[in-house]
């Protein structure tokens, strides 16, 4: 795909907000190229002192899991970070990050902020021979590209939380009050279509309004 | 089921690759980025590693300084032992073969290994040809002392690029050449003018398309690692500060006095290695780091294979 996908005003829907990227281990930079693109200043947090700097947003990048939530604890960032998510600040999780997110961890692996009810398998599509790429519809979204590397799946969703794509019948996105967990790779694609609707989740009316207009055209789940 | 998908069906094992094989893969390296990718000789050390926060490791038979030690035709390890650290860990498992072997690199497709390391550590097979890693559906990555190596082995199909470094030794001065060399060509390749690339191309023998995209991006196409000689926190912190996007260690973590102690050390300088303080405390204590040999002291330079 050359052409970016982008909906109106897609360049300034981030304008005036920082995002707050995590930046232990993964792939932090392509989710700061993305943000910083629709208008968002990103900062990189890497210690306890970062993750104590004012932010509106908070993304979990991909990665791998395991050392991302031993970093977490390790560098003083794992109860500060809790507590925003608690207090409802917009958290995206993508791969490792939804893993991070999640209440329960399927088959192992330690357990992330625990903030998002439902269940994952980690590395639900085997090794990285099973890694694919695929286009889906996305909270009423269509054609939405997707890439899923050593992904994980959504196996269980607890009550209240919304499924927002599936794949084959399995879920791999989520939202769950201002929590956003995707199982692929929307960094990686040029689509900006699903780090917009991020950019929407716990915002101004205006920005209500996407989600609002997507939850009419659902028909998935 | 997930298997039922369309593009699943694409990438079963010792099916022909398609195109989108490779942005996969490269994708997997970029999902190691701002991680340590440790070498790894049993389950246990397997073990080790990933509790010690490594984003993959390296199933090998022995790891270089022994390779060094021992002398001899060094080959791929023993499939048995690389599915022994594969059911041991959850993170990605690398596995190395010969330099042109690529039978060996078909054994290693088979047995699902997440990354194969065409590696110069090992006796190469093949004095004059790579292997045609666009054949294959797993990633590789190969060890590159400058620009034109690193971009003929992406023109072959490597999804990712390490420095060669000077593997075994504890010395890091090789590692800290390559880096340098690397980023120094490609700032000249962004600072020439667009009729100078063809030129440019000719002198690095490598492909026009791939010099076109340095000069355009001011970057390699694929995931550039540090990799020969790091041996502690400050040797990582010192590559990443130079460039690169991660750090594989050898022989540095298992052949010093305190294995898990060390790789955590390593880890969070990775994370963090512009944090001096940081790196200072994580300097700390580490016990005693492995031997070294400087490389005036060597016999094979490991680097010098494969061109």
């Amino acid at each position: 795909m050359n052409q970016t996908v982008r909906t109106d005003g897609a360049a300034s829907c981030g304008q005036g907000q920082t995002v707050g990227v995590l930046a232990v281990q993964g792939a932090f930079v392509e989710h700061e190229r993305r943000f910083e693109r629709l208008g968002c200043r990103c900062i990189e947090l890497r210690q306890a002192s970062d993750a104590a700097k004012p932010f509106d947003r908070l993304v979990l990048p991909g990665g791998e899991s395991t050392v991302q939530i031993k970093l977490l604890h390790e560098l003083g960032m794992f109860e500060p970070l809790l507590e925003r998510i608690a207090a409802g600040m917009p958290v995206l999780g993508t791969c490792a990050g939804l893993i991070l997110l999640a209440a329960r961890v399927g088959n192992g692996g330690a357990g992330g902020f625990g903030t998002l009810p439902v269940a994952v398998r980690r590395n639900a599509y085997g090794r990285q021979l099973g890694s694919f790429h695929a286009s889906a519809a996305f909270a009423g979204l269509e054609h939405v590209p997707m890439t899923f590397i050593r992904a994980p799946l959504v196996v269980e969703a607890g009550e209240g939380v919304d499924v927002l794509a599936r794949i084959d019948g399995s879920i791999v996105a989520v939202r769950y009050g201002n929590q956003l967990g995707v199982a692929f790779h929307p960094e990686l694609d040029d689509d900006d279509r699903v780090l917009e609707a991020f950019l929407a989740m716990g915002g101004a009316e205006s920005a209500r309004a996407f989600w609002k207009s997507a939850e009419a055209v659902r028909s998935i789940g | 089921m997930p298997n039922s998908h369309p593009a699943f069906k694409t990438v079963v094992p010792n099916e022909q690759p398609t195109e989108g094989r490779s942005v996969l893969n490269r994708a997997l390296a970029q999902m190691l980025k701002g991680g340590v990718i440790m070498d790894v000789t049993t389950p246990e050390q397997a073990r080790i590693a990933e509790e010690a926060g490594a984003c993959a490791v390296m199933a090998l038979e022995r790891i270089p300084a022994d390779i060094r030690a021992a002398g001899g035709v060094s080959r791929m390890s023993d499939p048995a032992m690389i599915k022994g650290i594969q059911a041991a860990v959850s993170i990605p498992v690398m596995a190395k073969c010969r330099i042109g072997h690529f039978v060996e690199a078909q054994v290693l497709q088979a047995v699902e290994i997440d990354y194969i390391d065409e590696s110069e550590v090992l006796s190469p097979a093949d004095d004059t040809y790579h292997i045609d890693k666009t054949a294959f559906a797993v990633p590789f990555v190969c060890g590159a002392r400058d620009l034109g190596e690193a971009l003929r082995r992406i023109a072959e199909g490597a999804s990712m690029i390490r420095t060669k470094g000077e593997p075994g030794t504890g010395d890091v001065v090789q590692a800290v050449r390559h880096m340098r060399m690397m980023n120094a060509q490609i700032g000249k390749v962004v600072s020439l003018r667009e009729d100078e690339l063809f030129e440019e191309a000719k002198q690095l023998q490598v492909p026009y398309d791939f010099v076109r995209f340095v000069h355009d991006e001011g970057r390699l196409p694929v995931v550039n690692f540090a990799a020969g000689g790091v041996a502690t926190p400050a040797d990582a912190a010192l590559m990443m500060q130079l460039g690169a996007e991660g750090v594989f260690v050898g022989s540095g973590i298992f052949k010093s006095g305190d294995p898990a102690k060390r790789a955590q050390a390593i880890v969070k300088a990775v994370a963090n290695f512009e944090d001096a303080g940081m790196i200072a405390a994580l300097s700390e204590d580490l016990g005693e780091a492995m031997v070294g040999i400087n490389e005036q002291e060597i016999d094979i330079l490991m680097a010098e294979r494969g061109r």
